[in-house]
């Protein structure tokens, strides 16, 4: 469904991507792994429009979209929660959500049913409706990105580094969500640097290093030997 | 008392000019020197109504939708093409723009100031003067204007996305949100606020092309005292330096009291740069 093809990208003039191929079938669930600094955030980015490929082509749902603008991706089905989470701040939790409802085709029962989901799967945030984005603690800035993510409706997330920064108990949170998504039918990029919980969650492992894929195993079988992930990862 | 009175009038106004400067600097980081010209043409658009015979009211109303319009011309045509560069680039385009704008009111209308009737003419007396009650009026629909800014502003789905993209402009495009579009829209709204206020301060000035240049660099000092970008501040800004004025020309000329506005400038610039009305960040 998501195809990345010898993707190539610069920031100024560093060249971060090196010919990136991946591939995220429909309702897969897919980790990408990593050191710091290889490329994997650029590479989510790349694929949300944010950095424009110098070469290599994007193509979702068999469609070339290389070069489409970031809000019109959004639209057809891409969300990006990024690693910095990136709450509006002086937004209110509603408001936050608002920004991702507030379209074309949402009249008002799939308005009830989308915040009713959230609601549900993040009791928190409904307590916290009209609290500012700003005044959230971390973890909760970490619901909200992927509650906002949700009410886009995508076809797939783009999951940056979910877990960073949290406490264990929202770590375990994180994973139920995934989870969730998953059985919901949505796909999910993760960019994680726990090992343990990208091969628990993930049906396909990609491991980058130096701007380009390296090696690419299913999550189970990276889980019954672990040499090649201590040979990229050191771990 | 009059003094207040006039001061709280043409605050009115000038809050009304600078918020639209405000917005369109929060959300796009466009300094807009042509701001003053949309006001200009806003009452030259006004004086061209009224002499068609329209009414008061009408003139407002057109006025403002076509410099809403205009607007919208201009950033498409200047603005956009420029999005992402230095903000000199933008500086120099929209500096360029008041320079042609100018000229054209020039060319279009003349030399020859204008005059916008009131449409009210009565007086009301407070203490024992004579004041008239269309200064009220003009106070009265300028807050009303800008009240509706921020129901706007708070509560309908472009109020939101203006919100959004002033604050991530990244993340709202993430979220779908058509940034492009909401640049567009905010440049066109702050240009039809100007134009309002130019049609309804119209009739205490008269109208010719250096109106622009006249309120603009007071609107200038409003954003910069109230914090850039920040709507409630320039209200209180706009206000604040209206009253300052206002009393400062009890002692001198008004052409003197104006520089108490930029005293207050360069205060504000050396000990709260972010605004006055702004917690100065840690």
């Amino acid at each position: 469904m998501l195809a990345a093809r010898d993707v190539h990208a610069f920031y100024g003039k560093s060249h971060i991507l090196h010919g990136v191929s991946l591939e995220v079938r429909a309702g897969e669930v897919v980790g990408l792994l990593g050191r710091n600094g290889v490329g994997k955030s650029t590479t989510l980015k790349t694929i949300m429009g944010l950095v424009r490929p110098a070469r290599g082509a994007i193509v979702f749902d068999g469609r070339d979209v290389t070069g489409v603008a970031t809000h019109r991706l959004a639209r057809l089905g891409l969300a990006w929660v990024p690693e910095d989470r990136r709450i509006f701040p002086s937004l209110s939790v509603w408001e936050n959500l608002r920004t991702g409802l507030d379209r074309a085709g949402v009249g008002h029962a799939k308005r009830a049913d989308l915040l009713e989901k959230v609601f549900r799967y993040f009791p928190l945030l409904a307590e916290r409706r009209y609290q500012a984005g700003r005044t959230l603690s971390g973890g909760e800035q970490q619901m909200l990105a992927i509650a906002r993510a949700m009410m886009l409706e995508p076809k797939i997330i783009l999951l940056d580094e979910p877990t960073e920064g949290l406490m264990p108990r929202m770590v375990g949170q994180i994973r139920e969500i995934i989870e969730t998504l998953r059985q919901d039918g949505v796909a999910i990029l993760l960019v994680e640097q726990s090992v343990p919980l990208t091969l628990a969650v993930s049906a396909r492992v990609y491991i980058m290093e130096k701007g380009v894929v390296r090696h690419e195993a299913p999550a189970p079988a990276l889980r019954a030997d672990d040499a090649v992930i201590r040979r990229y990862l050191g771990v | 008392m009059i003094q207040l009175l006039n001061g709280l009038v043409n605050g009115m106004i000038l809050a009304l000019v600078a918020s639209g400067l405000t917005l369109i600097f929060g959300i796009m980081d466009v300094v807009n020197f042509a701001h003053g010209e949309l006001y200009m043409l806003g009452a030259y658009v006004g004086t061209t109504v009224l002499a068609a015979g329209g009414s008061f009211w009408l003139a407002l109303g057109v006025a403002s939708v076509t410099i809403f319009c205009l607007g919208a011309a201009i950033q498409l045509v200047t603005l956009r093409p420029l999005l992402g560069r230095d903000p000199l680039a933008t500086i120099l385009a929209t500096f360029g723009l008041s320079l042609v704008l100018q000229n054209y009111a020039l060319w279009q209308y003349g030399p020859v100031a204008r005059k916008i009737q009131e449409p009210f003419t009565g007086h009301f007396r407070i203490f024992q003067l004579e004041y008239p009650w269309y200064r009220i009026i003009i106070a009265v629909l300028s807050a009303a204007i800008m009240l509706a800014l921020w129901l706007f502003l708070k509560r309908a789905t472009w109020g939101i996305w203006i919100r959004a993209t002033a604050q991530d402009r990244t993340m709202a495009a993430a979220m779908g949100i058509p940034v492009p579009l909401v640049h567009t829209a905010v440049f066109s709204l702050g240009g039809a606020m100007a134009a309002a206020s130019g049609v309804l301060y119209g009739p205490l000035v008269g109208v010719d092309q250096t109106l622009g240049p006249g309120i603009i660099l007071r609107a200038f000092i409003v954003v910069v005292v109230g914090g850039m970008g920040n709507l409630g501040g320039s209200v209180l800004a706009a206000v604040f330096i209206s009253l300052l004025e206002s009393f400062a020309s009890l002692w001198m000329s008004p052409a003197q009291a104006v520089i108490v506005s930029f005293v207050l400038l360069i205060v504000t610039l050396l000990f709260r740069p972010t605004g006055l009305f702004v917690p100065t960040p840690k």
